[in-house]
């Protein structure tokens, strides 16, 4: 599978009440496809933290989806955050985890836990971490067919879902260019998010309704 | 050692700052007032290295909620990249309580270099932080807190510890 190929499929799935966070590679590529008022493009980030900012992000807004696009280099940067995130059971956090098993967007030097970036030891088994850290669902895939089968059911079930998507890297690939300046984009993210009732913390504005509402 | 705030005191801090969440790792003394905060209803999210606290709180931010770090100076040091990015490249006005580890005596850890480096390393990063040493110093905090959560910066108040 190709890193595109599969953001594609979530692109066409993806609700408008959906907030999308995306780091390093797939950032690049999810910017690509187009863009989104609730996109988070987490550019410039820093590495590994896309999952933990995906977590408060779900927890703030319980109405709203929020899938987390990222790599395996950042997720093996901050392994405890599946354990932050398990503990917390945000019924509406999905991660969606490309897997290409380097570290792409700085020449593609294997991670330590690829094959290749191991002395004699076999891959570590990232989903297996994910479902021995209590994810109420885990997936992994290798074939684009099936996971855009499985796409809709799963993001449609109750989280926290991980899913590990085995792409292939892309050779010489550029990281990503940060959209415009950070500040102005937080700002925007906000109000496309809309105001939060403090004690329901749901939306006060119509227009700003979750899921919920718009099943 | 008894930490020089109570945790009622913090908690009720807290909650009149309209905080509704409380992302941290423990120390001794931090640890003391996660029982008074969570009474006040406020949330406590439990991270496992300090790096992951500053990008949960600004994804609480961003989504509308108010949160806090409140981490050792242990934890400020590793957590430097997730804190740069946070506050300076998004400008996101996450507050912080730091531990400031054997300030008020190095019993347990002689020579302790947290003596050393934490005061520096706070103005590396270019944050505003107020030093809390005793009991009577509560009102500088509560004041550091309220004046920066009004002015949309990112305070740090610097509490005094005295054991590890």
């Amino acid at each position: 599978m190709s890193s595109l190929d599969v953001l594609r499929r979530v692109r066409a799935v993806r609700k408008d009440y959906d907030i999308v966070v995306s780091a390093m590679g797939a950032a690049r590529d999810w910017m690509a496809l187009g863009s989104h008022p609730r996109d988070w493009v987490f550019v410039p980030s820093s590495m590994g933290q896309a999952t933990a900012l995906g977590l408060g992000l779900a927890l703030a807004r319980p109405d709203l989806r929020v899938i987390v696009l990222g790599g395996d280099g950042g997720l093996i940067m901050n392994l405890g955050s599946l354990i932050t995130i398990t503990a917390q059971q945000p019924a509406n956090l999905f991660l969606l985890i490309l897997d290409n098993g380097v570290y792409e967007v700085t020449g593609a030097q294997p991670t330590p836990a690829s094959e290749a970036g191991r002395a004699n030891a076999p891959p570590v088994d990232l989903a297996g971490l994910a479902r021995a850290s209590g994810f109420r669902a885990v997936y992994r895939f290798n074939n684009l067919d099936a996971f855009t089968q499985e796409l809709e059911g799963l993001l449609d079930a109750r989280g926290p879902v991980f899913a590990l998507l085995e792409v292939a890297p892309v050779p010489d690939a550029p990281g990503p260019r940060s959209p415009g300046p950070a500040p102005e984009r937080a700002r925007a993210f906000m109000d496309a998010l809309g105001r939060v009732d403090a004690k329901t913390r749901g939306p006060v504005d119509a227009k700003t309704r979750g899921r919920e509402d718009a099943r | 050692m008894s930490a020089i705030f109570s945790g009622e005191q913090v908690a009720e801090l807290l909650r009149e700052c309209g905080f509704t969440h409380v992302v941290t790792v423990p120390d001794s003394t931090l640890g003391q007032w996660e029982s008074a905060i969570e009474e006040t209803g406020m949330r406590l999210i439990r991270v496992c290295r300090e790096g992951e606290a500053w990008a949960i709180a600004a994804g609480l931010y961003l989504g509308g909620a108010r949160a806090l770090v409140m981490i050792q100076c242990t934890g400020l040091f590793e957590s430097g990249d997730a804190l740069r990015n946070v506050l300076h490249d998004w400008k996101l006005p996450i507050p912080s309580f730091i531990g400031y580890r054997s300030y008020l005596n190095q019993d347990t850890l002689p020579g302790d270099t947290c003596l050393a480096f934490t005061e520096p390393i706070l103005n590396a990063w270019q944050l505003d932080y107020r030093l809390v040493k005793e009991p009577g110093d509560f009102e500088l905090m509560a004041e550091h807190l309220r004046a920066s959560l009004a002015a949309g910066t990112p305070g740090v108040v610097l509490i005094a510890e005295g054991k590890a």
